[in-house]
């Protein structure tokens, strides 16, 4: 990322707008007429939209808010369980995968594995905690996905784990539900729709390249989701939860995309 | 072509309109929807540039990542809702053809020099020369790439086949950003030839 700031040629926007105005000014005498179309060529006020007033109106962010609602809901229609994300060949794998949090690599948790449980609450017939030893013994799978971060970039990475329809399956939980929500270790927390929990490429992802999911990844688990963006693909995960109520997230609360994904 | 002679104009005879009413709404309703697609992309853009350039902030919309987005993803459904229905009307209308048509490369090439001598006739509104229907045909299939490209991005899985076709997903990145670029030069030439013709800015507003 860069910091250099350089405007594309042929985009000079203010000084486009000047010389059109000077050109303006001399051909229409009426001064009414001129002004008029002088503030015609504020491109329909577009310094109003640029400032920050128009995005602080609370009005305006409830209309966005109402909005993105709308395309959760319309991305759950265009949902097809049945489409798998492209898989890729291990010499593709990005190295180094990089690290992404809401914080510094340096304050990555470090989850202690002999005292570590999974919790699993909520619409589930077995609520009991898991060691990880218990998860590992469960069929394991790997794949080469791309993950894709809401910021645009992408890199490609390779997880291994327990399929999570497996997982939500084997705990009894009630797959008709609306939600699974996460809490992490790193106090991060989301949630995601049934459907897409269900998808065959949804793992609890345990590994990383092959071995054991490092701290920055996400020790002691991850979900991992091609389908999904990165900050719906929570790491070091402590507790899983099946419900009907929504439970948002640390970015989604904040105005990311609930759905956040393919 | 030579431009066709300048109608009489009398006052007892009322002229239609040069741009019927429906025209004239969704391309203001499509200038606002792309003042806010490329405004908030922009933003979007910002956060993981792949050139060594980022937009300024003053000139970007939403005023961080997440209000960007937001933006980019409301203005979508207008940008599209009302780029079917202009494509609806102008193809149900004939408009399309009587407007846009013939157009060739020789036609083009002779209308340009004219009007870089500036002895382009706009002697009747009515009828595009041969570079303004380049320009907007173009300018309806670059809208079409940049909705296209977008869905890529956006539904990269659920829209497998055009990421195939994009050349996958970071080259649907790129895709949408020249697409956008090309949509950006479009609209600077275009306020540059309103500013030289006024005119043409009051019959897109009120319709003669």
């Amino acid at each position: 990322m860069t910091d250099k700031r350089r405007l594309l040629p042929g985009l000079d926007a203010p000084a486009i707008l000047r010389e059109a105005g000077k050109l303006l000014d001399r051909r229409v005498e009426q001064p009414s007429r001129r002004a008029f179309l002088r503030r015609g060529l504020t491109l329909g006020g577009l310094a109003m939209l640029s400032g920050c007033s128009l995005s602080d109106d609370e009005s305006v962010e409830k209309a966005l808010s109402a909005v993105s609602r709308f395309n959760d809901r319309v991305q759950g229609w265009i949902f097809d369980p049945a489409k798998l994300a492209p898989t890729y060949p291990e010499s593709m794998i990005t190295r180094p995968f990089p690290f992404n949090a809401f914080y510094g690599i340096d304050e990555v948790p470090q989850v202690d594995e002999a005292s570590f449980r999974l919790e699993v609450t909520g619409l589930v017939a077995d609520k009991r905690r898991w060691r990880l030893d218990e998860l590992r013994a469960m069929a394991q799978v790997d794949q080469v996905t791309r993950h894709i971060c809401v910021e645009g970039w992408s890199a490609i990475g390779k997880w291994g784990g327990v399929p999570f329809a497996d997982f939500l399956k084997r705990v009894g939980a009630d797959l008709s539900a609306k939600y699974v929500g996460f809490k992490c270790a790193d106090d991060y927390y989301t949630s995601i729709d049934m459907p897409t929990a269900l998808h065959p490429q949804t793992i609890l992802a345990l590994t990383y390249d092959g071995r054991t999911l490092p701290p920055e990844y996400g020790f002691p688990m991850k979900l991992r989701m091609p389908t999904k963006l990165g900050y719906k693909n929570p790491k070091h995960i402590q507790a899983i939860f099946v419900t009907n109520t929504y439970p948002g997230g640390y970015w989604e609360d904040q105005g990311y995309n609930w759905f956040g994904g393919s | 072509m030579m431009a066709p002679p300048a109608l009489d104009q009398g006052p007892a005879a009322p002229q239609p309109a040069i741009h019927p009413r429906w025209l004239r709404v969704t391309h203001w309703l499509n200038a606002l929807a792309v003042v806010i697609m490329a405004m908030s992309g922009w933003r979007i853009y910002n956060a993981a540039p792949f050139f060594d350039f980022t937009f300024p902030n003053g000139i970007t919309l939403g005023g961080w990542l997440g209000g960007a987005l937001q933006w980019h993803f409301a203005g979508m459904w207008l940008l599209v809702a009302n780029g079917l229905i202009y494509l609806a009307l102008n193809a149900a209308s004939g408009r399309l053809w009587r407007k846009f048509l013939p157009v060739s490369p020789g036609g083009v090439v002779r209308d340009l020099l004219a009007a870089l001598r500036g002895r382009l006739s706009h002697a009747d509104p009515r009828r595009y020369n041969q570079v303004q229907r380049v320009a907007y045909l173009f300018v309806m299939v670059d809208i079409a790439v940049l909705v296209l490209s977008g869905l890529v991005l956006w539904k990269s899985v659920q829209f497998g086949l055009l990421r195939d076709l994009m050349g996958g997903y970071e080259a649907a990145r790129r895709v949408h950003f020249f697409a956008m670029a090309l949509l950006a030069a479009f609209v600077a030439v275009h306020l540059a030839m309103v500013a030289l013709v006024p005119r043409s800015l009051l019959t897109m507003i009120r319709g003669k």
